[in-house]
């Protein structure tokens, strides 16, 4: 049976496989992840492109199974949610690693206060899914603490807003040890939680942490938008030597995507560090993570739509490393520059973004940079305030029409070329 | 998932008045507020490091039935709260007092308008108990200008600086340092007033209290924390979270009583008792054994960490507005009757509020950017498109 190759437009797109010595998670002998090789989606090794087009070329559909890992791509395509993305990582982490656990509060008999742990007590048992009291400075800091002693922790914050009573471990004990220690302690852990704005929680329960924790060296902080995203990158974070902040969004985790059969196998991670191009395009450059992926989306059809502008959306997936060169890449492809967060603009994720491109692509902007983010106040309650408070996809649009210089009726367009 | 849980004094029954001297015959309900009734408390008293208070408290007809028409009041607006948080008037989060409601009014019975109080995001009750109006409740929680955070707060942010009471916090355990601040500028000012910080059993366990604890030992501050343990941090158990759930002795050398917090004469006793120790000595602990009826939040259903018996037990044995109902008549200060007519002008007037409410408008876009600062020099302020919305704040 001749099966069609399914082919990728988005060259861009990478898929990280892992490999493990060990596939007997009960052999007590886990080794560790033996080494990481990246791959382009769409750009198979020679030796299976060879193998892959002869059996094109004699009718011969043949499964390609490089390694283990790789499943043949399925045509249909199945749905899951952030939600269940994030307990199927956690949970095949946990089972492949005896040393991971997940620590916070509510994270075990409350299944978790946004069931992103559900089921995992019950399977891993109280020592590997534990309930703490609410005392975020203590646990964060027992958490780093026995990320010294070779345990790889993932630590909840309920929501990152209150990661701000334990900062100073995620920074002064986690980010910088492997620096102050010249390498000899190295910090293998996972701080995750919700970030950002829901719905009219207030000004104490909104804040998005992206530009601060980004802003520290020897940390890495990760931003996933699809269940794809969160599955590999959760995955990786957990499985990286290194501290990482994982910013989820309460508002996604109900939230149903596609999910391919490669990203439900267990040894898939994404690379940390590197962007995705959502959307391409070729008029603007749309940068966003989080949940303003789903805007910035829906912000290009209603301009492809409504004004034939044809934008490319990155997907930033990770705040440190930022990935400036696909942002690069893509300005200097469009020549124009829209970011966009929910967090407060001033020395925002956005503001290092320009900064980006204004420093190493400048000849190549045809227009100012621009950036929509959060307004520069403390969260409003009430819900018509609350709007202003955060972007709305016709931010998005006004600005992408205004860097395109799509302000000028046609008319005036049309007598200056004369 | 197994519930199991060590033994709880949760269900101690009720033991009603059983010495009282009234001078009362019988009459319809009375507004007496020379007549002395003494009541005992449920339980006694128990102390750390300090001789705990007399069982034997002293009120008058008035200020029984002053508990029994406030207590009344706060559980109808707790519950409607409810009803606007299922039909989505209200937003975000919703912690709800109801069960608790005895703390407030036993406080406020003891206490001025002078003393400070601040708590944690369970603040409606304590709200109106310190004067605040249903009209602004209801406002704020529907985030309407009539609010009294003029809807920007919402329901964790319910502040009354005139009355003292600074909020209304969301943070866990973050009230507590504030609350010996205000402490220490009541000592500064050389005040003869008192600071209550309130905070839950969850917060009990907080760093930043027992820092906070120490400095206020340290300078005699005239700081009360009251911890209402109402046996559940969200969806965790006292015996859980922490290694002594005896809060009232956590703070070692700090005194501390242990009250039962579903008795208002109790908490009256006991806040009086606290306040001229702060004055005179500096911190004293004050744990009210409490118990809210409904989850943590609107979010939790409450119910899948204790059970239901549990929750109906302890409504049926220690309900702070039953007790008083009770009190009440047993002194022949009102008959049944009048007090179902009491606790029915409450609803009536919590529905009378919340139609006005709904009147109220949504604040005005520019309230956007008001209050940012107190003084914000003209400097500018920013929309979610810089280049469209831009506010200069005064």
């Amino acid at each position: 049976m001749r099966k069609k190759m399914k082919r990728h437009t988005n060259p861009t797109r990478l898929l990280l496989l892992c490999h493990t010595k060990s596939t007997n998670e009960n052999d007590g002998s886990w080794e560790g992840i033996q080494g990481v090789k990246m791959m382009q989606q769409g750009f198979i090794s020679q030796h299976v492109a060879a193998r892959a087009l002869s059996a094109l070329v004699s009718g011969n559909y043949v499964q390609q199974r490089l390694r283990p890992a790789i499943r043949p791509y399925s045509s249909a395509t199945k749905e899951m949610t952030v939600r269940d993305a994030l307990n199927s990582a956690l949970d095949e982490e946990m089972a492949a690693d005896p040393n991971v656990f997940i620590m916070g509060e509510e994270v075990g008999e409350y299944q978790g206060a946004y069931k992103i742990s559900k089921g995992l007590l019950d399977k891993y048992g109280p020592e590997r899914v534990v309930d703490t009291p609410i005392t975020e400075a203590g646990f964060a800091g027992i958490g780093v603490g026995s990320a010294y002693h070779g345990l790889r922790p993932v630590i909840e914050f309920m929501t990152f807003n209150f990661s701000m009573q334990a900062i100073d471990h995620i920074i002064n004990s986690a980010a910088k040890s492997n620096y102050m220690s010249a390498g000899q302690i190295n910090v293998p852990i996972v701080f995750r939680g919700p970030n950002g704005p829901a719905a009219g929680v207030g000004a104490q329960h909104s804040q998005c942490y992206s530009a601060w924790y980004g802003s520290v060296p020897g940390l890495k902080v990760l931003v996933p938008y699809s269940s794809e995203d969160a599955r590999g990158l959760l995955k990786a974070a957990i499985r990286d030597p290194d501290p990482v902040v994982f910013l989820e969004n309460e508002l996604l985790y109900g939230e149903s995507f596609p999910i391919s059969a490669e990203a439900l196998d267990s040894n898939f991670c994404l690379p940390i560090g590197k962007a995705k191009i959502e959307r391409e395009g070729k008029d603007v450059t749309i940068t966003a993570f989080s949940k303003m992926v789903g805007y910035a989306l829906k912000a290009a059809e209603i301009l492809e739509k409504e004004e034939g502008i044809n934008a490319e959306v990155i997907n930033l997936r990770s705040i440190r490393p930022l990935d400036r060169e696909t942002i690069n890449a893509s300005v200097r492809k469009t020549n124009r520059l829209v970011t966009v967060e929910e967090g407060f603009p001033q020395h925002g994720v956005g503001a290092e973004i320009c900064a980006s491109v204004v420093e190493d692509s400048f000849g190549y902007l045809d227009a100012g940079v621009e950036r929509i983010a959060g307004a520069d106040v403390p969260t409003p309650y009430a819900a018509n305030l609350e709007r202003w408070a955060f972007p709305q996809i016709e931010d998005i649009v006004r600005a992408a029409k205004r860097v395109c210089y799509r302000s000028l009726p046609m008319a005036v367009a049309v007598a200056a070329t004369a | 998932m197994a519930l199991a849980r060590r033994s709880s004094n949760l269900l101690k029954p009720l033991s009603t008045a059983s010495s009282s001297s009234s001078f009362l015959n019988r009459r319809p309900f009375s507004t007496d507020d020379s007549t002395t009734i003494t009541i005992e408390t449920s339980v006694p008293f128990t102390g750390h490091n300090c001789e705990p208070p007399s069982r034997s408290v002293d009120t008058t007809p008035k200020e029984l039935m002053n508990f029994f028409t406030d207590m009344a009041l706060m559980r109808r607006m707790e519950i409607a709260a409810d009803s606007l948080y299922k039909s989505k008037l209200i937003r975000g989060f919703c912690h709800l007092y109801d069960g608790q409601e005895a703390v407030s009014i036993g406080m406020e019975a003891a206490i001025t308008k002078k003393d400070c109080i601040i708590t944690a995001y369970r603040d409606h009750c304590i709200f109106l108990g310190r004067g605040g109006t249903l009209l602004e409740s209801f406002s704020e929680l529907m985030g309407r200008q009539a609010g009294c955070s003029r809807g920007k707060g919402g329901s964790m942010h319910f502040y009354k600086k005139d009355a003292c009471f600074f909020g209304g916090h969301g943070i866990v355990g973050a009230q507590v340092p504030l609350g010996c601040g205000l402490a220490f500028a009541q000592k500064y000012r050389k005040e003869d007033h008192v600071t209550f910080a309130m905070y839950g059993d969850g917060a009990a366990n907080q760093g930043q209290l027992f820092e906070a604890l120490n400095m206020a030992a340290l300078w005699d501050l005239p700081a009360i924390l009251v911890c209402e343990n109402n046996h559940y941090g969200m969806g965790t158990a006292e015996w859980r979270a922490a290694k002594s759930p005896s809060y009232y002795k956590r703070g070692d050398y700090v005194p501390g009583l242990k009250v039962d917090g579903m008795d208002a004469f109790a908490v009256k006793q006991a806040c009086k008792f606290a306040k001229e120790h702060a004055l005179k000595n500096g911190p004293i602990i004050l744990e009210m054994d409490t118990y809210r009826y409904h989850g943590h939040s609107m979010s939790d259903p409450g119910s899948t960490y204790r059970t239901r018996d549990e929750i109906s037990g302890v409504r049926q044995e220690r309900d702070p507005i039953e007790r008083i109902r009770k009190l009440i008549l047993a002194h022949d200060l009102a008959t049944e009757k009048e007090l179902k007519d009491i606790e029915k002008l409450a609803r009536k007037e919590v529905d009378e509020a919340i139609a006005k409410a709904k009147e109220s408008p949504m604040p005005d876009d520019p309230e956007l950017f008001t209050n940012v600062y107190r003084k914000g020099f003209g400097v500018e302020s920013f929309g979610t498109d810089r280049k469209e919305v831009r506010a200069t704040l005064p």
